[in-house]
Parts: C-alpha cells; sequence; structure tokens
C-alpha cells in the first residue's frame, strides 16, 4: 500500500469517525439505563444495555402526536413538492425554451434567502391567513424549501431516460400523456422515489420552520427543541429523543444510497 | 401500403434552417433512401413524416391523406431508431406488441401477430427476454419487428445500421433487402453510408444543407451526378474533377496541356462555352494508366483486394485511379493517362452543377 492510499484511507476514516461517532454515543446514551447516565465517572461502553429510556420516551403522550405530526407533515410536503416539482423538472429535462438557463438559476436562487430573514413575515402571513399553527402550514414551508432541490433531482431523472424511447411510443400509437405514463414513469419511478424519500428527511429534519409556525400542533423535531431548550428536559430524555430523530434518517439513507449517489451524475458500479 | 408526398417542407431550429423547401415522391411499396452528411437535414425531414417534428411550412401526405397536423400515433407508421429505442423495461414480447396494444388488438391475435413477425426476423427464442439481455444485432432485429407488427402503411428508418460493427451491418444490410421484398413496404431510410444507400434504394435522394440536391436511381445518381458534391459524395474514392477549357478551335477538352475528346452528349453545351473553362469529372475506375496524353507520376498504390488504388499526380491535378490488382505498377512509376469520352461528366466551372446533355 503506498503512503497515498494510507493518507486517503486515514482521511476517509476520520471523516467517518466525525460522522458516526456522534450517533453512536447518542444511541449508547439513549440504550443506557437512567440512572448509569448520571454516574460518574462513566464508562465509555455502559455495563447493562436497556430499552427503559427509550421506552419511556415513547410512552409519553406528546411524543406520540408529534411523531404522528411529523409524518402527516413529511406525507404532505412529498405530495406536494412531487406535485410540483416533477412538471418542472421534466419540462427541464425535455424541453428548451425561453428562459431555461433562467428558471434553472433561479430554483436555485431560491435558496440563498435565509429562514431567518423569512420567519417574522411568514408568521405574520400564516397567521393572517389561519395556517399558523396548522400542519398544512410546516408542511407548505417544508414544501418550499424542499422544491428546489426536488426539481433539480426530478429533472436529472428524466433526463436519464432518452426522448427517443417517448418518441418510439408514440410512432407506435400512443399520445404525449400514454408515453409518458407507459415508458417514462416507470423507468423513472426509482428515482422518483428516492427523490421522494430525500423530501421526507428533509422535512423530518426541518426543525426552524416547525419550531416557529407551531405552538399545540409541533413535529417531533421542534416538540424535542422546545422541551429541551424552554422546559431544559433531563438528559436521558434527551438521548432518546435525538436518537428517535436520527434513527430514520439513517435508515432510510442506507437504504438509498445508491439511488442518491446516481442522482448526483455518479454512477457507480 | 400507400405513397408519400412532401410539398414544400421548411424547417428551422432557431436560427439553423434544417431544411429548405424539400419536395419529394415516394411511390407505394418503393424503398428511397435519404442519403447525406450530416447535418444535411435528411433526419429532420424523416422525422417530419414519422410527426416528431412539425414543420414550420409545407404538407406531409401519406396515402393521399394529409398528415401534416396529425400526431405521430395516428399517421400508420412504423419507425426504427438510430439507438433502436427499445423499452429497458418490458420483455422483448412487450416491446414487439406494444404498437398492438395501443391498438386495441385483441390478446390472441397479439400473441399471433407478435410470433408471426418473431419468425420473419428469427427472434422468436429471445421473446421472454429483456433489451439489456440481447446482443446489438438481436436488438436492432427487435427494432424492426417491434416497428412491422403493427403492419404501417411506412416504415421509416433513422440510420439504423450504424450502431453495428462492419460485418454485422453487411448481414443486417442484405437482411433489411430481404425484409422489404417480403413486405413490401413503403419505406423511407436515412443514412451517410453511400454504399448502404446504393445497395438499399430503389431511388436515392441526396441532401445537402437542408435540399434535395439530386434524385434518382443509384445507376443515375453514380453515373451522372448533378453536381461536384454528389460526384465527391458518392462512391469511394470518390470521382476524379479536373480543370478544363473548351478549345474554341476544335471543342475538345485542353486539360493542363493535353487535349482530350469531349463526350458528343455535350455538344450543344459546349459550343456555347468554347474558350471558358468547365469542370471534367471522372470515376477512378475509367482513367486508363495508358495511351493518353496527360503526364503524370504514380505517388502511392494502395492494395484493396480486388483492386489496386493508385494516387497519381499530373502537372496540376492529383487523381486517385482504380486498376486491377494483378497489374504491375509501383510508386514513382511515370504514366501518360487517358480520359475516355465515354465517361466524362462534364460541370460548370463556376456553380459545379452538370452541364445538360442532350440526344444520346
Amino acid at each position: 500500500m503506498t503512503v497515498r492510499r494510507v493518507g486517503v484511507y486515514a482521511a476517509a476514516l476520520l471523516l467517518s469517525a466525525w460522522v458516526l461517532l456522534p450517533i453512536l454515543l447518542i444511541a449508547l446514551a439513549a440504550a443506557t439505563p437512567r440512572e448509569d447516565l448520571y454516574r460518574w465517572p462513566r464508562p465509555l461502553w455502559p455495563d447493562r444495555l436497556s430499552l427503559e429510556t427509550l421506552a419511556f420516551f415513547v410512552r409519553q403522550e406528546s411524543v406520540l402526536a408529534a411523531l404522528g405530526n411529523s409524518l402527516v407533515v413529511a406525507a404532505l410536503t412529498i405530495a406536494l413538492a412531487i406535485l410540483l416539482s416533477a412538471p418542472a423538472g421534466y419540462a427541464l429535462a425535455r424541453h428548451r425554451f425561453r428562459g431555461r438557463e433562467a428558471v434553472q438559476l433561479g430554483i436555485l436562487a431560491t435558496k440563498m434567502f435565509p429562514a431567518t430573514a423569512l420567519a417574522v413575515p411568514l408568521a405574520v402571513a400564516f397567521l393572517r391567513w389561519g395556517l399558523y399553527d396548522t400542519l398544512l402550514g410546516v408542511a407548505l414551508v417544508h414544501t418550499a424549501l424542499s422544491v428546489p432541490f426536488v426539481t433539480l433531482i426530478v429533472a436529472s431523472v428524466f433526463r436519464g431516460v432518452p426522448a427517443e424511447l417517448e418518441e418510439a411510443a408514440m410512432s407506435l400509437g400512443a399520445s404525449r400523456v400514454g408515453a409518458f405514463v407507459r415508458v417514462t414513469l416507470p423507468m423513472a419511478l426509482p428515482g422518483l422515489a428516492a427523490a421522494a424519500i430525500f423530501t421526507f428527511i428533509l422535512s423530518w429534519n426541518e426543525v426552524f420552520a416547525a419550531t416557529l409556525l407551531t405552538v399545540n400542533h409541533r413535529t417531533l423535531p421542534a416538540l424535542l427543541v422546545h422541551s429541551v431548550v424552554a422546559e431544559g428536559a433531563p438528559l436521558h430524555y434527551r438521548y432518546a429523543g435525538g436518537f428517535f430523530l436520527v434513527l430514520p434518517a439513517l435508515v432510510i439513507i442506507f437504504l438509498i444510497r445508491r439511488y442518491l449517489l446516481t442522482l448526483w451524475g455518479v454512477t457507480v458500479r | 401500403m400507400a405513397d408519400i408526398r412532401l410539398e414544400k417542407l421548411h424547417k428551422r431550429f432557431g436560427r439553423v434552417v434544417a431544411v429548405r423547401d424539400v419536395s419529394l415522391e415516394v411511390a407505394d411499396g418503393e424503398f428511397v433512401v435519404l442519403l447525406g452528411p450530416s447535418g444535411c437535414g435528411k433526419t429532420t425531414v424523416l422525422r417530419t413524416v414519422a410527426g416528431l417534428e412539425t414543420p414550420d411550412h409545407g404538407r406531409v401526405w401519406i396515402g393521399g391523406r394529409d398528415v401534416t397536423r396529425l400526431p405521430p400515433g395516428r399517421r400508420d407508421i412504423g419507425m426504427v431508431f438510430q439507438s433502436y429505442a427499445l423499452f429497458p423495461h418490458m420483455r422483448v414480447f412487450d416491446n414487439v406488441a406494444f404498437g398492438l396494444r395501443m391498438r386495441g388488438v385483441p390478446e390472441a391475435e397479439q400473441r399471433r401477430r407478435v410470433q408471426e413477425v418473431a419468425e420473419l426476423l428469427q427472434i422468436a427464442d429471445l421473446l421472454d427476454r429483456y433489451p439489456a439481455q440481447l446482443s446489438g444485432g438481436q436488438r436492432q432485429r427487435v427494432a424492426v419487428a417491434r416497428a412491422l407488427v403493427v403492419r404501417p402503411q411506412v416504415l421509416l428508418m433513422d440510420e439504423p445500421l450504424s450502431n453495428l460493427d462492419a460485418l454485422l451491418r453487411l448481414h443486417m444490410r442484405a437482411e433489411l433487402k430481404r425484409l422489404h421484398r417480403e413486405v413490401g413496404s413503403t419505406t423511407v431510410y436515412v443514412t451517410h453510408d453511400q454504399v448502404e444507400a446504393m445497395s438499399l434504394g430503389d431511388r436515392v435522394a441526396v441532401l445537402r444543407d437542408g435540399q434535395v440536391v439530386q434524385f434518382g436511381t443509384p445507376p443515375e445518381i453514380y453515373d451522372h451526378p448533378a453536381d461536384r458534391f454528389v460526384g465527391s459524395f458518392l462512391g469511394n474514392p470518390p470521382m476524379n474533377f479536373l480543370r478544363a477549357t473548351v478549345d474554341p478551335d476544335d471543342g475538345r477538352l485542353r486539360v493542363e496541356d493535353a487535349k482530350f475528346q469531349a463526350p458528343p452528349a455535350y455538344a450543344q453545351a459546349l459550343a456555347e462555352r468554347k474558350g471558358q473553362g468547365v469542370l471534367v469529372g471522372i470515376r477512378p475506375e475509367h482513367v486508363a494508366l495508358e495511351g493518353g496524353l496527360l503526364r503524370g507520376e504514380v505517388l502511392v498504390v494502395e492494395l484493396l483486394g480486388a483492386q489496386k488504388l493508385l494516387t497519381v499526380r499530373t502537372g496540376e491535378h492529383v487523381l486517385k485511379v482504380a486498376v486491377g490488382s494483378d497489374r504491375a505498377v509501383r510508386p514513382g512509376d511515370r504514366v501518360a493517362l487517358d480520359l475516355p469520352a465515354a465517361h466524362l461528366r462534364l460541370m460548370d466551372a463556376r456553380t459545379e452543377r452538370a452541364l445538360p446533355r442532350g440526344g444520346p
């Protein structure tokens, strides 16, 4: 093994540790019994593992409600984001039209507005429209956050399906819509699913808007932030909450990592 | 089956004119090849016939029906794409049956017709596979089968052989010819390969810069190119072109310091050009190595199997000459070229278009 390779592996190891170590520590802490958690000095590896803390966390009514809220918001966000992004992505991928570049740039430019700057006007507007403290309101914000990414992802997914396939279908008697439904859609489905899951993670992890725009209908991250920051929740509660937030994202990324790589234009074989 | 009529087709992409007032008639059952270099507009013409492009103006008639505004699916065509465009997520059977399903053909009839066309194209044992599991030649066959199974009035092919290796291309070329004889559908075939065009076409339309330069049978186009471009585009090696002047006294052609008899068919055209320049075209296989007055030196000798290809330099020109492979010639040999009158093709020196021929 050359020095260069050793260097590369060392860097990769360091990077992985930087990402994975906190996750591991959270998971361990979440699986440590409550009294062990407060012992000093605390062993790096707990003597015994238990699901007691996690069970306590899940059994809380507010947590269950927040979990449900998170799922509803995520589902709404996915539906809205795909509904908006898929046609836009298809147009960007298939058609050359005046202002195409500008649209593409504009989509990215929306990411330049810091959410903090928009927060107060957004809250005011939502209050006025009766969207404040509703799940739909949170989903709308999450949709706005994810549409730029999802549009670009979906465009690259559709670009991956040759236009000639649609033309072939049309030459054989299919209408434009029929060709899309029978040929392009089935081939784009894995990519679209990946885009949906990406949206899910984005919505699941979003704290800022969810905290700001809700009072009684909090999503899981908003609830955790609130209980930790405002109410000073105990240590074991924090670890259990952190673990619950990380888990779905981790599992899902693990399942779709191959797709995500292809989405960004890299094909791994 | 049906005839095709194109009426002054015109198509622009932005500022580029891809097709410039192209009019063309293809008879029922005829095999017509659109031939030209890349960017000449041949594919755009084909796609306009298919309905994948809408012309800026002009009309497309198929079987006496104006289809200019009809979508591809309602024109009763079958199309074979350069990339084959097989649906990767469907088995070969479903690929071939696609057009039948779109037309609402009943299940049993579908199976029968897919089987029939699969046998015609010798892909009957591949019906359960996915396109990714096929070789290039097999994909090609599936693409043709998929287009033929709907029994289209018109079969359109866009460079269908260009993704195959040389040997397979030769084989499929003969296959396509057989197929056309058996099926007899009106076919428009796009290629940039002049050999393919000559071998397959009943008639060949040579395109350049979005215009049809010449439309005729392969022998017509080969023997009597309409202009210098056609002469150099068809034939390998291409036609030789030499600058000549028409002798004011005897009407013969002066090339460098040699004089040659002009073909009698051009007598009238030459009479108007006494003392002026003309362009003389001659195919490499018609140049005689001796017995003439045009002196030259053999620069290169290439053995190409059945013949030897010589590069000969005269005073002002460089010519390609094809001779039998048994002929003993070596680089550096001095030759006296003869240009037989029967094989000379005369063109205007400025426009480079063929001079009018009268009589025989």
